[in-house]
């Protein structure tokens, strides 16, 4: 299982803050895992989260698109972060 | 040294904190903080308020990774940063650092060196609720800026 998180404008974007994905032991990277996220939901989701601006954290930490995914796994998406 | 983070949807009050801090440090001779308040006017519209979204559990990592990097450049005796999320109405207090050290340059540098970190690396994100609708508030080029100095 992968859980995946939405915050801020991506959130309201995509219209969901949270979601799990079964793990099939086949997922591999971030990369893949964006793919097949918009292979299940759509256009808007391919656009909104291959939208270079977007960060993306494996286990709370800052991660790269080519992270590989374990089972298990919290993977979140974002805009840049505005706080302070 | 033991740093003091909270996220919070109450206010916080400075004296009470400034007062932790001298109680909580070492050999303390400077303390410095920063308070950040939500602005009323932006571009010459006005602002009702905030609502602060974060990502629990990253947040205080972030914050807690942060604080140990100013702690390892400059020799600190106590830290404490707070952090307001929800709504918050225009001109309240939004954030809290504050930063105790035997002497004022470690203190007045450190203190900078968190604020610079937490606007471009912890995971908060403002939407900004002006008079003309509600807008996710953008990264700013020069805060990504004010962080990469500290690098050089």
């Amino acid at each position: 299982m992968i859980e995946v998180h939405f915050f801020a404008n991506l959130r309201e974007t995509l219209g969901q803050e949270a979601l799990r994905l079964p793990w099939r032991g086949e997922l591999g990277s971030v990369r893949a895992l964006i793919a097949a996220l918009a292979r299940q939901h759509g256009a808007t989701w391919q656009q909104a989260l291959q939208d270079e601006r977007v960060l993306v954290a494996v286990n709370q930490e800052i991660a790269t698109l080519d992270a590989l995914l374990r089972d298990g796994d919290e993977v979140a998406f974002f805009p840049p972060v505005t706080g302070g | 040294m033991n740093p003091d983070i909270r996220i919070q949807q109450a206010d916080f009050a400075q004296e009470r904190e400034v007062a932790a801090l001298r109680a909580r440090g070492g050999e303390v001779g400077a303390i410095v903080t920063f308070t950040g308040l939500v602005r009323d006017l932006e571009a010459d519209t006005a602002v009702r308020g905030l609502y602060l979204e974060h990502y629990p559990g990253m947040t205080e990592k972030s914050l807690h990774k942060i604080v140990a990097s100013a702690a390892a450049r400059w020799p600190l005796c106590a830290v404490t940063v707070i952090h307001r999320v929800g709504h918050l109405g225009a001109a309240e207090q939004i954030v809290f650092v504050g930063v105790s050290s035997a002497h004022r340059h470690a203190a007045f540098a450190a203190c900078e060196f968190i604020m610079d970190y937490l606007k471009t690396r912890a995971p908060f994100w403002k939407k900004s609720l002006r008079s003309d609708g509600d807008f996710w508030v953008e990264a700013k080029d020069s805060d990504t800026k004010a962080s990469e100095r500290w690098q050089a």
